[in-house]
């Protein structure tokens, strides 16, 4: 590559300006204090992380995670997610707090990228997780409180898609015994989303009709409460029965929060199964072609960093959900301008300290003479910027 | 970004050759789009009637107007699913526009010492040969790939082969097939789920138009 331009950033890296931060900060804020509503605290945890430790427990895949070398010759990353590196705190500074736990967090994570894709190597988070707590009522909190996050943050027309991997393997199990590879792989084209490759395969594998009809009903699976009974009539399986059990009790406490009309059933939605281990879910926006939440169950990681624990949370993508709020003209800000000279200085920036006590915004600026706008037509804008009072020392004394 | 009207299905369409073959497969299935557009040069057409908005895209680009949202659902060969790579659902193979990805030579074909392959797929080629356990060193053309080997400067190439008819009279020939390529139904991750009962509706017509075609 060329030597970049002395304008150039990392592909797949955003500066945030002024007006961009002030929402960034206002989502931020207001989705950590919901979640404070709910008894999480929040935490931060490094940048950098090791490779060996939190690099390979996280869910993301090994070719799109930062490495770095530390001068000792040893890999780093750069945390792809929180969740990997909540689980080490979990495991070892917070050992011997009592489960269940409730954390929360709002932090910059990294993905590699491919070039020209257009996609965020760096992007905020906003998120938690419930740590020692395996109940239906655990996953059903931390959902109830995606969709409240999502309201908190200012978005309005939004769907939550909630599923369990637990269906899918316990269908496969039973229909395709024994049979490893042809289950991997079958997963492995629905995770991919590749609906035709799934049913070509269905076609090719030496299966009864009434079978192959059922998994490729699978693809339809979606709706209210009723899937979950639907669902039940499919499997004679243990593992599919238990998982859509549990869909129908995290149904139930979300119904009693209230919150069902934003929820739909679909045990087509699947996440990484190497990961996820129980209910998964995704939330969309009306207005963004990707989704802004997602999370699920992950009862595997926490014995990697040698506290065995079952765990549920999510991430929301703060800033696509930037994206979905316009640009609302937020309370215009009182500004005050005060011009001072030498002789006015003593006065001048005593007001400004009087001023910015009672809150006020106060931006002061010294001058020889007093600028020939703001001197003659009381107009307010100086340097590029209006204020709402401008007042001066100048000369002859106070003048607003 | 997905349109505010909820309504309205927003489908990226590939101009030329293959919008004629979905447009007409559309028609088979009931829906109301006049042929009138089958030579349009506009680049959005409303069909108010149908409830959808065709947006005319160069085939290459619909899976990225369709992973973006931008449109609802798409539709796009098989080749450009591969070589592009992008997350979307890939509902329904559409059985149109149908040929094959495949690798072709020159008849008197040896492997040589460095191989080269040049091809409009580089990704394509790329993944072929590495699960082939092959190091090739793969050239990116734009077009008339057969070229590169009758002028050396591959020794094979990777490319899209409908009837054959090209390579013959260039005094080629196919070596290997690497893939079917057919037309696919596609669609965003979420319009899938936000629009579900309008994509699978029409999702269920197309497969029913097609199975009657058989």
């Amino acid at each position: 590559m060329s030597k970049p331009k002395v304008f150039e950033k990392p592909i797949g890296v955003k500066d945030y300006l002024p007006d961009v931060v002030k929402k960034l900060r206002a989502v931020e804020h207001k989705v950590l204090s919901c979640m404070e509503g709910w008894g999480y605290e929040q935490i931060i945890t490094p940048t950098m992380e090791f490779y060996d430790t939190v690099g390979v427990a996280s869910s993301t895949s090994d070719a799109k995670l930062f490495k770095l070398l530390n001068n000792r010759g040893t890999t780093l990353v750069l945390r792809s997610d929180m969740t990997a590196p909540i689980a080490r705190v979990v495991s070892s500074l917070l050992k011997d707090k009592q489960f269940p736990l409730r954390l929360s967090y709002h932090s910059n994570v990294f993905r590699t990228i491919e070039e020209e894709a257009g996609r965020e190597a760096e992007f905020f988070q906003t998120g938690l997780e419930l740590v020692g707590d395996s109940s239906p009522e655990a996953d059903a909190e931390v959902v109830a409180l995606a969709i409240a996050s999502l309201q908190a943050a200012g978005v309005e027309r939004f769907k939550i898609a909630i599923g369990h991997v637990g269906f899918l393997n316990g269908v496969l199990e039973e229909a395709l015994k024994d049979r490893l590879d042809d289950q991997a792989s079958l997963k492995e084209k629905l995770l991919r989303r590749d609906y035709v490759a799934y049913k070509a395969q269905l076609n090719q594998l030496q299966l009864s009709d009434t079978v192959r009809k059922e998994l490729s009903d699978l693809l339809r699976l979606r709706g209210g409460e009723e899937i979950c009974e639907h669902a039940l009539t499919v499997s004679n399986n243990n593992t599919a029965r238990e998982a859509i059990k549990h869909l129908c009790e995290i149904w139930a406490v979300l119904e009693a929060y209230g919150v069902c009309d934003h929820v739909l059933i679909d045990l087509t939605m699947i996440g990484d199964f190497s990961y996820y281990t129980g209910m998964t879910f995704e939330g969309y926006a009306a207005d963004l072609g990707f989704p802004v939440v997602s999370g699920g169950r992950y009862d595997n990681l926490l014995s990697q960093f040698g506290r065995p624990a079952p765990a549920t949370g999510f991430a929301l993508k703060t800033t696509r959900v930037l994206e979905l709020l316009g640009n609302d003209q937020d309370e215009q800000l009182q500004k005050t301008l005060i011009i001072y000279d030498e002789q006015g200085r003593l006065e001048a920036l005593q007001q400004a300290q009087a001023l910015r006590a009672e809150g006020h915004h106060v931006i002061t600026s010294k001058v020889s003479q007093l600028p020939a706008q703001l001197a003659s037509s009381g107009d307010m804008s100086y340097q590029g910027v209006t204020y709402t009072a401008v007042k001066t020392y100048v000369g002859e004394g106070e003048k607003v | 970004m997905n349109g505010n009207n909820e309504n309205v299905l927003r489908v990226a369409m590939p101009k030329g050759r293959i919008y004629k073959q979905a447009s007409q497969l559309f028609r088979d299935a009931g829906l109301p789009i006049p042929t009138e557009y089958d030579d349009t040069r506009k680049l959005i057409i409303e069909l108010p009637e149908a409830k959808m908005e065709f947006i005319m895209a160069k085939p290459v680009d619909v899976p990225t107007y369709v992973e973006y949202g931008v449109t609802d659902i798409g539709i796009v060969g098989k080749d450009v699913l591969m070589e592009e790579n992008r997350d979307v659902y890939e509902l329904l193979d559409l059985g149109i526009a149908r040929c094959r990805m495949s690798v072709i030579a020159l008849p008197d074909w040896k492997q040589a010492i460095h191989p080269r392959v040049a091809t409009k797929y580089p990704n394509v080629a790329s993944a072929y040969f590495r699960e082939l356990g092959q190091q090739v060193e793969v050239i990116k053309l734009n077009g008339s790939i057969e070229l590169a080997p009758m002028i050396g400067l591959a020794d094979r190439i990777v490319d899209m082969v409908e009837t054959g008819q090209t390579l013959k009279e260039n005094g080629l020939v196919e070596q290997t097939e690497i893939f079917e390529i057919t037309s696919r139904l596609i669609a965003n991750r979420v319009s899938y789920r936000m629009k579900n009962e309008r994509i699978q509706t029409l999702c269920d017509l197309l497969q029913e138009t097609l199975a009657s075609r058989v």
